[in-house]
């Protein structure tokens, strides 16, 4: 399988602070991988330089075999990278169909096309019912999965999901990880940063994990949760498995 | 910013349009004509204002020196008319294709270094106003003294948009409704939904894949292409062109005032607000006048500016728009078949 | 020859300062309040109005006409604050500079319904006298106004600097919301934030007050003024403040005579432009707005 993404030797530093260091990994297509880590490791930069938000300050990022860090937020989806941002920015005084109607403009200028992708983006995440509501009017799981819509409408080959479980009740988040699974089925390779192990454990096949801007460990998440040197980052050091 | 609601469904709007139109269509063959010059005033800045609220309302930019369009389209037709004798169709053209470059000047000059909105509000009023310092001092335009174009016969010269006062009602009545159609047209397309998320959540809006760079500068181009476009009939309708009135911070606030009373985003806010504020304005200055006291009209705008955006920001459309809604709504819940259309 | 170029430049770096003092109050107003004041012209005509009928009324001197508007001002700008701008300071910038404007108007229009249209020049016995300093011919209320201004602006950046008041404004406009979580009395610190902002404008009007004649319309001017200098100088920043008045006044003054006077009008606008094509943060900007 040749890796859709490939991250290498990322660093960013903001002033004195390296928030991410020589980090490498790569995604193979149609799986999903989770990239978890203490507080403060350093999984929303890396998002963030993967998303073309940030730049970085040493190191490349490669999207099938194109160099994509440094490149503007919009051309990054363009290519086929989506993502949600962690808090929630529903675009307030449009409806919710609306809303995901926006990413599907990347690709096509028709509004009918707009509006039918559109809802098939609300249905793949159960959200086709509220399509005329106000975003004002959502709850959050559902806020949620309205970013994940939006992004879903911009056909994207990778899915970047930032936290998209924070939140949520474990009914909720079980509804959530169905829509994942359908996705991966269907054969969106996604990118989770999460915080949730439980659902990191149900929903991905590869795990990488963050320490103080590094990568300490990799692997399905059996192993890595058996890793010692990840629960010495998450728990201390000197607990055993 | 403005919700997206301008009353009832598709048809609705659009009869209810219509009748508006046909209505104003009558004002203009019967009334008085002090009435109808006062009318014509309202519906070239309902024009006027519906080009400023494609900026804000839709694109979500602001501008306060709107005036410099106006101004480079009022001249555009000026002086090709007076000095040259060229129709002021070609000036209208020119006009929008001058004000059109400026404004993405503008804004490609504001916005490639990604600094915020506030900066590209403060040039455009340094714009408007070294622009109408350069044009005082310039003296093919005319300077101090400015354009004056020929009085009206009464006879009507359509390839030289020349006509009586009653002439001039029907052709700002007619760009009124090409603002209002037009409005509606782009809000409609992706044009519409693209700007709209980038007023709303730039940094979502470039998530999603928006070129806001590109559009920006686009909404802008437009916005000042039609407000050039309205400056040239203006300019016409007033007869004669001064930099300081034409250019100045008083005709950049005379254009926002409209939608800003009347409602930002919405497609007839421009042309409520302007019903509203423009014969007000000329109320206070003729009491002003007669008392001799200037700066009434300054006092009275001032305060309503600041009422309408500290109890109705919205505007007074989308006030009406929900006291209909509010009325009809017991009668909803009679009819619960009703309400589930509603949701 | 160069007796001519040395005038000048002194002439414009004594105004320069007075600039900077109006400069001063709107980037304090936003550096702490993220607020654009878009009145701030009619802020300092006050003061000129005040400072000339100062004079006309009781002889006064300006300095003490600096007084009273710096007094009157700030509690004009306190109240502005604590009953209408407190409202809108959460708002969407157009929001604000809408409300702004309608202050702007209302101001202008008071001033016109008050003291009338025409331009009122000033009785001060300063307006003519001169004073010589070697090689340099100043205007005595050139000087006076500079010299006040400076030691104004010495004063506050003292204040602001170690009084525990000066402290709260700038631990609010580095983080509003952790000022609010330690305590600061977030309204109130706007609200003074304000008075001084006016205060500076006024007092800088009461001093020019001797140079300019006193009219309403005159405020535009300010206001535009006032902000190529604080853009020049950055926005938020405030020596930046300071370093734009000079630039300002420099450079208008050398415009005024190496071009025509209408010209000299147009300068501000066309540094404003040029600095927003080259280098919108100014010298000492905050990155973000």
């Amino acid at each position: 399988m040749t890796a859709l993404l490939e991250v290498k030797n990322l660093s960013r530093s903001f002033g004195g602070l390296v928030a991410v260091k020589d980090v490498n990994f790569t995604l193979e297509a149609g799986r999903i991988t989770a990239l978890i880590g203490p507080n403060g490791a350093g999984k929303t930069t890396c998002f963030n330089l993967v998303a073309g938000s940030l730049s970085p300050t040493s190191g490349q990022v490669f999207f099938e075999g194109r160099q994509i860090d440094s490149t503007p937020p919009e051309i990054v989806c363009r290519m086929g990278i989506a993502r949600t941002f962690q808090i929630v920015r529903p675009m307030r005084d449009m409806s919710v169909l609306e809303n995901a109607m926006v990413g599907a403009f990347s690709w096509t200028k028709s509004v009918k096309e707009a509006k039918s992708k559109a809802y098939e983006s609300l249905e793949s995440v159960g959200l086709a019912g509220k399509a005329t509501a106000r975003t004002d009017q959502l709850t959050l799981p559902d806020r949620k999965m309205l970013e994940t819509a939006k992004a879903l409408s911009t056909r994207p080959k990778l899915l970047l999901l930032d936290e998209v479980m924070a939140g949520l009740r474990p009914t909720e988040a079980a509804g959530v990880v169905r829509v994942l699974q359908t996705l991966a089925e269907g054969g969106l390779t996604i990118l989770l940063v999460e915080h949730v192990m439980r659902i990191v454990m149900e929903v991905a096949s590869n795990v990488v994990v963050l320490h103080h801007g590094a990568k300490i460990a990799e692997g399905s998440p059996a192993e890595v949760v058996a890793d010692q040197k990840v629960l010495d980052s998450y728990l201390g050091a000197g607990f055993h498995a | 910013m403005q919700k997206r609601f301008d009353g009832g469904p598709e048809i609705k709007r659009w009869l209810a349009g219509a009748m508006v139109f046909i209505v104003l269509a009558f004002v203009g063959s019967s009334a008085d004509p002090y009435f109808i010059s006062l009318m014509t005033i309202v519906l070239l800045f309902t024009f006027l204002g519906q080009s400023w609220n494609l900026m804000l309302g839709i694109g979500g930019q602001l501008s306060i020196g709107h005036a410099l369009f106006v101004g480079l389209g009022a001249y555009s037709v000026g002086v090709l008319y007076v000095k040259y004798g060229i129709s002021p169709w070609i000036g209208l053209f020119l006009g929008m294709i001058i004000a059109g470059s400026v404004g993405a000047a503008l804004a490609w000059l504001s916005f490639r270094f990604e600094v915020r909105g506030i900066y590209f509000a403060l040039l455009t009023i340094a714009a408007a106003e070294f622009a109408r310092i350069m044009f005082s001092g310039w003296e093919f335009v005319g300077a101090m003294q400015g354009l004056f174009f020929p009085a009206p016969t009464g006879a009507i010269e359509f390839s030289m948009l020349r006509g009586g006062a009653r002439f001039y009602y029907f052709v700002a009545l007619a760009l009124a409704a090409l603002g209002i159609i037009g409005t509606e047209l782009i809000s409609r397309s992706y044009l519409g939904y693209v700007w709209r998320a980038m007023r709303d959540d730039e940094p979502a809006a470039r998530a999603l894949g928006v070129r806001t760079f590109r559009h920006k500068i686009l909404v802008i181009s437009v916005s000042a292409a039609a407000a050039a476009a309205g400056g040239g009939v203006l300019g016409l309708v007033q007869g004669s062109i001064f930099p300081d009135s034409i250019m100045g911070m008083g005709l950049s606030v005379d254009v926002l005032i409209g939608p800003v009373v009347g409602g930002l985003g919405t497609t007839f806010g421009p042309l409520i607000g302007s019903l509203a504020a423009i014969p007000l304005n000329h109320l206070m200055s003729a009491i002003g006048d007669n008392l001799r006291i200037p700066g009434l009209n300054n006092i009275a705008y001032g305060i309503v500016l600041i009422l309408v955006v500290w109890f109705l920001p919205d505007g007074i459309w989308p006030a009406i728009v929900r006291l209909c809604k509010a009325i009809q709504a017991p009668s909803r819940l009679w009819l619960p078949h009703l309400r589930k259309a509603e949701e | 020859m160069l007796s001519l170029w040395l005038n000048v430049l002194a002439s414009g770096i004594l105004l320069g300062l007075v600039y900077g003092l109006v400069a001063l109050g709107l980037t304090i107003i936003f550096g702490v309040m993220r607020v654009v004041n878009f009145a701030h012209g009619e802020m300092v005509v006050f003061g000129v109005y005040i400072g000339y009928w100062a004079v006309r009324l009781w002889d006064a001197p300006i300095i003490v006409a600096a007084a009273i508007a710096a007094v009157v001002m700030f509690f004009f700008g306190y109240l502005l604050e604590a009953l209408i701008v407190k409202r809108f300071v959460n708002r969407p910038h157009h929001y604000q500079f809408i409300v702004f404007i309608g202050l702007s108007l209302l101001f202008s229009g008071v001033l016109l319904v008050a003291f009338g249209p025409d331009p009122r020049p000033s009785a001060s016995l300063l307006s003519f006298r001169t004073v010589s300093l070697g090689f340099v011919t100043l205007d005595l209320a050139r000087l006076q106004a500079a010299i006040t201004a400076g030691v104004l602006i010495a004063l506050l950046g003292v204040y602001l600097r170690f009084s525990s008041l000066g402290r709260a404004l700038r631990a609010a406009a580095d983080n509003r919301l952790g000022g609010l979580v330690v305590g600061l009395n977030i309204p109130r610190v706007y609200a003074v934030t304000f008075g001084i902002g006016a205060a500076c404008a006024g007092v800088a009007g009461a001093l020019i007050s001797p140079l300019f004649d006193a009219q309403p319309y005159l405020a535009v001017d300010f206001t535009l003024l006032a902000f190529v200098t604080v853009i020049v100088g950055g926005l938020g920043s405030f020596s930046g403040a300071l370093l734009g008045g000079l630039v300002i006044g420099v450079a208008e003054a050398i415009a005024a005579l190496m071009f025509t006077p209408s010209m000299k009008t147009a300068l501000p606008y066309a540094l404003l432009i040029i600095i927003l094509i080259f280098r919108p943060r100014g010298f000492f900007g905050a990155k973000e707005i």
